[in-house]
């Protein structure tokens, strides 16, 4: 553009490019271009991969050390249930499992920056999420291992059921938060929404829907995009020219982007979003930079699209080790503590894996109840029939025995 | 004849018309790098280069319509959604662009594009992604939706969908990627809208597509053993559909059953049924039945999943009974 520029020259009445200003301003400075500020300085930051504790002028936070630790055992344990999971699927006891791996200070930090109140929005990765919510990791299983739909219900701990449709739930969120407007639950003392979604999801035409409605409604909705970097096989800048929370600017609202490996950021930065949000301030796009340590699901294989000098570089900004350190060079926590942790989050994990193997199979009829709120004949025939037709396998079984089969 | 996969031959007829014919490209979600979610477009990517085989993010509405727009501008895309689910994200560009530029230009434009998708359960897929939407676009005319349930089909009708100058849907299944058939070598390119015959017999007529042809023609080779002659009709094509070859087969057996992965109402089987009371009232002997899944979103639990969709023992039980005339 400069360089185009300088051959140019300026018309009658016309002002000078930038890159002409008068030689005295030397050196010439590049326009002033918001959208190009230096990256370091874009990444929120309150707790360095080393584990030091760095300020930003606009997310201080006052936080004890019982809150640390608190934080700090959250992570250990959904990263624990995570493995359990994982394992449970490879065993043959899960159809599938996304795993968070990663990902747990975002939904950490996040999760525990929303009120009793407020509404949270899944997609089907936000286990982490779902723990801070205070719902079983056992109801999650349920899900997954196929013996529940939905799983649990959406306002016990204002956690939404799962959503396996890509972005869809942005827009779910979104007609949720004009609800609360509706409702005059903005304000003081108000309520906000929080919408999780991922880097893929921005692709999707319903969250940019999302994003517009949401601004041009001024709803009390946070957008919470964990930008793990990939979706699937496609990386992130096959996916974007532009960073993802500047989006934010074009369609009127402001975005952050934050460490989202680190959970002191995340819970500080979610919080004031949150709070601007409830007052009526309208949406905030918070993107939590950070990384999918493991597959997609259970389905993918990473190594073949991705490089594993990648993943160890993130490995050295791991979520959980920077808290750790943080507890022991500031001498906040005893080694005993981390031993506790590690015991507690096993305990964790022996009682979810023991729960997922005693949940029984449904039912067989069972797929007719939730078709329609009122049972049609159609309905109603058909489920007759299969019971019938179940029931003579149990009047065949002393012919079948005869037979020796 | 070679014994491929129905998947091999998916694969090396996309081969065979991206090095036949420029203007044909592939687009899709992970059909590049990741080499295709079920692994149809193994090694293209390599071979041909990102300006052939292009990798998209996750916007069905958009790369449908970004291949709707080059195929009107004369290229031949070969768009690949991963499921037939996902196509209801892009079934605007799909039934109201593709579908009705040809007629609402005038006949200045045309669109040659291919969407390939699979549809079908069975997987433990859960009921989002086990649907079988294809009934959805059969309906609608300006498109042409093919089936084909046999590995040489796989060959002949997607090399007939890519040559052909308007938008056709190709109906994969996920239960039949693995299945292996002899394939014709060479140059292979099936007629569209022809059903056929896959085993013919005199006592019944037993129609199906896609995977519930496959089970059809098993369940009627064992029927064999009984004594049964049953005629399996591969329907091939559900828009435009061959009529003719239902009915003449009817005409012949008097009795028919309908088989279909998707659910009763409103689908393919009730197309059939009244096809034959059209064109073959007089000759039946007993009401056309139909098979199809439990009306239901399809179970992610396996038992009820196997439960819900329909069986070779439920095939035989109906035929059975419409052979008994009840």
């Amino acid at each position: 553009m400069a360089v185009k520029d300088a051959g140019r020259a300026a018309r009658p009445g016309e002002r000078a490019p930038a890159s002409r200003a008068p030689a005295s301003r030397a050196p010439a400075r590049e326009p002033e271009r918001p959208e190009r500020r230096a990256d370091p300085a874009e990444l929120i930051q309150l707790l360095t991969p080393e584990g030091e504790r760095v300020e930003h002028p606009d997310y201080p936070l006052e936080i004890s050390a019982a809150e640390v630790k608190a934080l700090y055992r959250d992570l250990v344990i959904v990263r624990r249930i995570d493995f359990e999971a994982i394992a449970l699927q490879r065993q043959g006891e899960l159809g599938i499992w996304a795993s968070l791996l990663g990902q747990e200070a975002a939904q950490v930090g996040s999760g525990r920056a929303l009120g009793p109140r407020d509404m949270a929005f899944p997609t089907y990765r936000e286990h982490g999420v779902a723990w801070c919510r205070g719902l079983d990791p056992v109801k999650l299983l349920e899900l997954f291992r196929g013996v529940s739909h939905g799983g649990w219900d959406p306002t016990e701990h204002n956690f939404h059921l799962y959503t396996i449709v890509i972005g869809s739930q942005t827009l779910h969120a979104t007609g949720y938060a004009m609800g609360i407007q509706r409702d005059g639950a903005v304000g003081d003392d108000g309520e906000a929404v929080i919408a999780y979604f991922g880097d893929g999801a921005t692709s999707q035409g319903d969250v940019n829907e999302a994003f517009i409605w949401a601004s041009v409604n001024n709803a009390p909705i946070v957008f919470f995009c964990q930008n793990n970097q990939w979706a699937i096989s496609e990386p992130l800048e096959r996916q974007t020219r532009t960073p993802l929370f500047q989006r934010a600017n074009g369609f009127g609202f402001p975005g952050v982007r934050v460490d989202g490996n680190d959970v002191l950021a995340c819970l500080a930065v979610t919080r004031k979003a949150m709070q601007a949000a409830r007052e009526g301030q309208g949406p905030t796009l918070i993107e939590a930079f950070t990384y999918r340590m493991g597959a997609h699901t259970t389905t993918d294989d990473p190594t073949r699209y991705r490089l594993s000098a990648e993943l160890e570089s993130w490995k050295l900004k791991d979520p959980i080790e920077r808290v750790k350190q943080y507890l022991i060079r500031t001498e906040q926590a005893e080694m005993t503590f981390f031993d506790e942790v590690e015991a507690e989050a096993a305990a964790v994990g022996s009682r979810v894996r023991a729960a997922c193997l005693q949940m029984p199979d449904p039912p067989p009829t069972s797929m007719f109840d939730d078709v329609l709120t009122t049972q049609t004949t159609q309905l109603a025939t058909e489920r007759a029939g299969f019971a019938a037709y179940l029931d003579s396998f149990a009047a065949q079984e002393p012919v079948l025995a005869e037979e020796g089969r | 004849m070679t014994v491929i996969s129905y998947r091999q031959a998916l694969h090396d007829t996309l081969r065979a018309e991206l090095l036949r014919d420029e203007n044909v490209f592939l687009i899709g979600e992970e059909i590049g790098v990741f080499e295709g979610s079920y692994k149809i477009t193994a090694g293209l990517l390599a071979e041909f280069g990102p300006r052939r085989v292009r990798d998209t993010p996750i916007c069905e509405e958009g790369f449908t319509g970004v291949a709707i727009g080059a195929a009107m501008m004369g290229l031949r895309p070969v768009v690949e959604i991963m499921t037939i689910n996902f196509s209801l994200l892009a079934i605007d560009q799909i039934v109201n662009n593709a579908a009705k530029l040809r007629s609402l230009s005038g006949g200045q434009l045309s669109v040659p594009m291919v969407i390939r998708t699979p549809g079908g359960g069975g997987q433990q897929l859960s009921a989002t992604h086990s649907q079988n939407l294809e009934v959805f676009y059969a309906h609608v005319p300006g498109l042409k939706v093919l089936a084909p349930a046999t590995c040489a089909d796989a060959k002949g009708l997607l090399a007939a969908a890519i040559r052909d100058d308007d938008p056709v849907i190709v109906l994969e299944n996920l239960a039949l990627y693995n299945t292996k058939g002899e394939v014709p070598d060479g140059e292979h390119v099936a007629e569209i809208g022809r059903a056929a015959v896959l085993k013919p017999g005199r006592d019944i007529t037993v129609v199906g597509y896609s995977r519930a042809a496959v089970i059809a023609l098993d369940v009627a080779r064992r029927l064999e053993d009984d004594a049964i002659s049953a005629e399996v009709i591969d329907l091939r094509s559900l828009r435009p559909l061959d009529r003719e070859t239902v009915c003449a087969s009817v005409r012949k057996t008097s009795r028919a059953v309908v088989v279909e992965d998707d659910w009763l109402s409103y689908g393919t089987g009730a197309e059939i049924a009244a096809t034959i009371a059209e064109g073959a009232f007089d000759y039946l002997d007993a009401p056309v039945r139909r098979v199809a899944a439990a009306e239901v979103p399809l179970p992610y639990a396996k038992p009820l999943e196997l439960a819900a969709l329909p069986d070779a023992g439920a095939i035989t039980r109906v035929i059975r009974q419409t052979l008994e005339g009840n």
